[in-house]
């Protein structure tokens, strides 16, 4: 089947649905591609690139007319008009937002397939637009900060001065919002962040930021059963706010990521706070194109508030590094066509009993399929619920009065043993039980890396077992008769083998002990 | 006692103080091989004053046939330990133990037939003691050699009602010895002979491959016992002491395997991992793996800064110590951190990965311990899992109803990178799914161990 990757038409869109590496990635997997000339210029990639990884360069009209058409944005009324009927369109789409586009695609045929409603399970991670497009823009919303603030971002004693660090307080901590706390760490910050979800502190903490917690009781089970967080009531709002309006004078960059699936994005930064922010200081609103997290935010613009605080609302970050972004969303796509075919041989196979697929695709041949079926997918509750029941009373300590007692039988028996036994067997249990102890603090102390050489020299010197073989075949005499034959026959094998132990033992061990050597 | 005797004796205290400063030797790598050499003076100053015993008043015939003996016994240990493959040290260890436990019940047998008859009960229970151990260490080592060298499934044998076949045999041992006692009578000793012999067989054959570790120190413990047996009955303190001193040793590395295994020695004997049939979690949904590839590997080695390597059984069968220590010379000289980390259990041999890495010239002191390597994991860049799988399963810590839970294990998945160099995605000896290969940051390499590992160093 053919797969097309058009232009993109939407302004100030730089990314491209293939590069040249997913290109030959498709190619492996039996499909033929064609790219509409020029297609990926403004992700710096030629068409001569494309055609070296196996690509078919045609005009708009055969690439529109493809089986499979790979998009990034959501196709236009233009553009939907050139699609065939039957055809495959894969694109983000935002159908919760999107009715009406739906709605067209599904008079117009096809099948549409949403890149943004991934089901957030594990398996369907690599797949995973959201992630992949929002470790991008959180980097890229630290990349803008920096560069419309007017300082460092990393503290610096020069001779001309000491230079603070910058203060950045990251609102959100996805996946934007970590990749903008690892970028700002790295560049010097000193960063803070707040989530709903307290769990993730563990995670904010581990890229080297400090996680302010808002008390508040619902704060637990603020992740919804759908792996994205929840709109949080009243009072949890209150606190949040005390706790932005707190940080608000004190940090100098402020990044907000607070986005739900399908709702306007909330208002977390009111005018108030950024009223008592520093004159120079940046926010990035990273929720813009929702309505914003901030209040005066204006999606694409860079407004600059009266007290000189400069609010970004750029809608287009991924965009603005064209090449990674490109590069991500091609093997997003390369690994959804994986998973559409199963025999690796250039033909779609949709399996709608597939959660993920299932998830994904909003439309199918003229029959509206959005929203999906409700997936319980999140790890966190459901494991928390299995793990519940299974916590154990910890094992009772044995009885002490239990060991006294075998202690005491023991010694009875010993005692008894030894009233009754000859001298010498005492003599010689003297030196067995002094020998086990000595053995046992002896080979307490070897090294781990020794285990091995330790065993063989123990084989070797078990092999002493020879001193009663020979004992025994230097005193018999086979002329004595069948017994002593007998004797000397088992002796004499005894001391066969006894002898492989020692010899073989010593010769292995020294072998192992010469190729240990120090670097 | 004459002069001569107590001279021999002295010798003999002098040969078990050499063992004893032989093994302490072996503590240290700095001293190992002096403890080696030590062991061998002992033995040759033993050996010396014994043939001086047993040789007054002897007959040429038995001179000759003590030479002939010690010389093909020489021979063939000397070119088995020769040409034995480091990765074929257990089975050798295994071997070694089958002939001190056939060494033990050939001289109980002598004991009693050269005039045994007619002592009193204690030296009876010593000889049918001996005899016992020592058939045990014999066929239980001799199982444990199939198994390692493949030559048996190294499965567990699973009879009906196994437990019951063990305890019957101790309890039939136990009337066969009072029997013994009372009639001093080669009947009983040889009845119990077959029944040892059986039961040795047959307790190691329900002992599965990946507890060999535990299996193989648990029979050089047999074996010292058996030498101590032995020396009780021949009223030998050398035998004695040395009998002692190596199954006491065989017993701590017994000890310290179940540790590093969270498992009584108890149950290892008893039998294998889901022996009871339950295998579980086979229907959780852990997600999906991501599979990546030698080049992908060999650019994030590149760009790493420090590396950890954690070998297992896997490692040895695809003999790939080489290539690792290959990749692991490359990775040095452009100042990359390369360390080991080794579980205890790691292969089928106490120490078998420190060995195999010995043999491919890493050095040793960048082969860690499990302990020494865990508390540095979350600082590493990239760790390679190279044919092991439940030595590093996260669900020995999370999940408390797998059936390895509180097992200690390596904590690869705290590193940024993990890749897993597998053949397929099969389960390992626990028969527990790995939940580490489902990760975000693990990767699985398939394929060969030794190949794949080839092909980063190409692509390097």
């Amino acid at each position: 089947m053919q797969i097309g990757v058009p232009c993109e038409s939407r302004a100030r869109e730089t990314r491209v649905a293939a590069t040249p590496k997913t290109v030959s990635q498709l190619v492996g997997l039996g499909y033929d591609v064609v790219i509409e000339s020029q297609a990926g210029l403004a992700a710096s990639f030629d068409d001569e690139a494309y055609a070296a990884a196996g690509a078919r360069l045609a005009p708009a009209t055969e690439v529109w007319g493809s089986d499979i058409v790979h998009k990034v944005n959501p196709p236009d009324d233009e553009e939907i008009a050139r699609l065939r009927s039957g055809t495959t369109l894969v694109s983000l789409m935002a159908p919760a937002l999107q009715p009406e586009l739906l709605e067209r695609l599904r008079v117009a045929g096809v099948t549409a397939m949403a890149m943004d409603a991934v089901p957030r399970i594990s398996r369907a991670q690599s797949l995973d637009v959201l992630s992949s497009m929002a470790n991008i823009a959180g980097y890229r919303a630290v990349v803008e900060a920096a560069h419309e603030f007017g300082s460092f971002f990393t503290g610096q004693v020069t001779a001309a001065g000491k230079v603070p660090p910058a203060k950045v307080l990251v609102v959100g901590a996805g996946v934007a919002g970590l990749a903008a706390i690892g970028t700002a760490r790295s560049l010097g910050a000193i960063v803070r962040a707040t989530d709903a979800r307290a769990e993730v502190a563990e995670q904010v903490e581990s890229m080297g930021a400090d996680f302010l917690s808002v008390q508040a009781a619902e704060a637990a089970d603020a992740v919804s059963t759908d792996g994205y967080a929840k709109e949080m009531g009243e009072d949890y709002n209150a606190r949040a706010a005390q706790l932005y309006a707190a940080q608000a004078p004190d940090v100098d960059i402020i990044i907000t990521t607070a986005l739900i699936p399908g709702r306007p994005a909330p208002r977390l930064i009111t005018g108030e706070m950024v009223a008592t922010m520093k004159p120079g200081s940046v926010i990035v609103d990273m929720a813009a194109a929702n309505g914003g997290n901030v209040e005066g935010a204006v999606a694409d613009q860079m407004v600059v508030s009266q007290n000189g605080v400069k609010i970004i609302g750029y809608t287009d970050l991924p965009a603005r590094l064209p090449t990674q972004a490109s590069q991500l969303y091609g093997t997003n796509l390369v690994n959804l066509m994986k998973l559409l075919t199963p025999a690796k041989d250039g033909r779609l196979v949709l399996d709608l009993g597939d959660v993920v697929q299932r998830g994904m695709t909003v439309v199918r041949e003229g029959e509206l399929l959005w929203p999906p079926p409700a997936v319980q997918v999140s790890a966190a509750p459901a494991s928390a619920a299995a793990s519940a029941p299974v916590v154990k009373e910890p094992p009772r300590p044995p009885d002490p009065r239990r060991r006294y007692v075998g202690m005491a039988i023991g010694a009875a028996v010993f005692g008894l043993v030894a009233a009754f036994a000859p001298a010498d067997f005492l003599g010689h249990f003297t030196v067995f039980a002094l020998a086990v102890v000595i053995g046992y603090y002896v080979i307490g102390k070897v090294h781990h890396a020794l285990h091995t050489p330790l065993m063989s020299v123990t084989n070797a010197i078990s092999g002493i077992i020879i001193v009663g073989a020979l004992i025994q075949l230097g005193g018999s005499n086979p002329m004595d008769g069948g017994s002593q034959a007998v004797v000397v026959v088992l002796a004499f094998l005894a001391t066969l083998i006894a002898s492989i132990n020692i010899f073989g033992g010593f010769t292995v061990t020294r072998r192992m002990l010469t190729m240990f050597r120090k670097g | 006692m004459g002069t001569d005797l107590a001279l021999i004796q002295a010798a003999y205290v002098v040969a078990a103080l050499l063992f004893i400063t032989s093994l302490a030797g072996l503590s240290k790598h700095e001293s190992a091989r002096d403890g080696n050499v030590l062991g061998m003076v002992g033995m040759a100053i033993a050996l010396v004053a014994t043939w001086w015993l047993a040789l007054r008043g002897a007959l040429w015939g038995n001179v000759v046939a003590i030479v002939v003996a010690m010389a093909i016994g020489a021979a063939i240990g000397i070119w088995l330990a020769r040409r034995v493959g480091m990765t074929q040290m257990p089975e050798l260890i295994a071997m070694l133990h089958s002939f001190v436990g056939a060494a033990a019940v050939l001289v109980g047998l002598n004991t009693f037939v050269d005039g045994g008859r007619g002592s009193d009960g204690v030296h009876l229970v010593e000889i049918f003691l001996g005899v016992f151990i020592g058939a045990v260490t014999f066929t239980g080592s001799i199982v444990a050699f199939l198994k390692l060298s493949a030559r048996m499934s190294s499965k567990p044998l699973m009879l009906p009602n196994r437990h019951w076949l063990n305890l019957a045999a101790l309890v039939a041992s136990t009337a066969l010895l009072v029997w013994f006692v009372a009639a001093a009578s080669l009947v009983p000793l040889l009845l119990m002979l077959v029944i040892a012999l059986a039961f040795g067989w047959h307790l190691v054959a329900s002992i599965g491959g990946g507890d060999m570790p535990v299996v193989v120190s648990m029979l050089n413990s047999y074996s010292g016992w058996a030498a101590a047996a032995a020396g009780f009955m021949l009223g030998n303190n050398l035998l004695i002491v040395t009998g002692a001193l190596v199954g006491s040793s065989g017993a701590y590395l017994s000890y310290i395997m179940c540790t590093a295994m969270n498992r009584s020695f108890v149950s290892v004997i008893a039998g294998g991992f889901g022996s009871d049939g339950t295998v579980s979690n086979v229907d959780v949904d852990y997600g999906e793996y991501r599979e990546t590839s030698a080049s992908e590997v060999a650019e994030l080695l590149t760009h790493a800064g420090s590396v950890v390597i954690t070998p297992g059984y896997g490692m040895a069968v695809a003999q790939a110590q080489y290539p690792v220590a290959d990749l692991t010379a490359k990775l040095r000289e452009r100042g990359i951190d390369v360390r080991f980390g080794i579980h205890p259990v790691a292969g089928r041999l106490p120490g078998h990965m420190n060995v195999l890495l010995a043999e491919a010239k890493v050095p040793y002191d960048i082969v860690l311990e499990m302990d020494e390597i865990n508390d540095d994991l979350a600082g590493v860049d990239v760790v390679l899992v190279i044919g092991a799988n439940d030595t590093v399963n996260p669900a020995a810590n999370d999940d408390p109803t797998s059936p390895i839970a509180g097992m200690p294990v390596i904590e690869v998945w705290k590193a940024g990178e993990v890749i897993v160099f597998k053949r397929s995605m099969n389960a390992g000896y626990a028969g527990v799914q790995n939940p580490l290969f489902f990760r975000d940051n693990t990767a699985m390499l398939f394929g060969d161990a030794k190949e794949r590992v080839e092909d980063i160093i190409k692509a390097l």
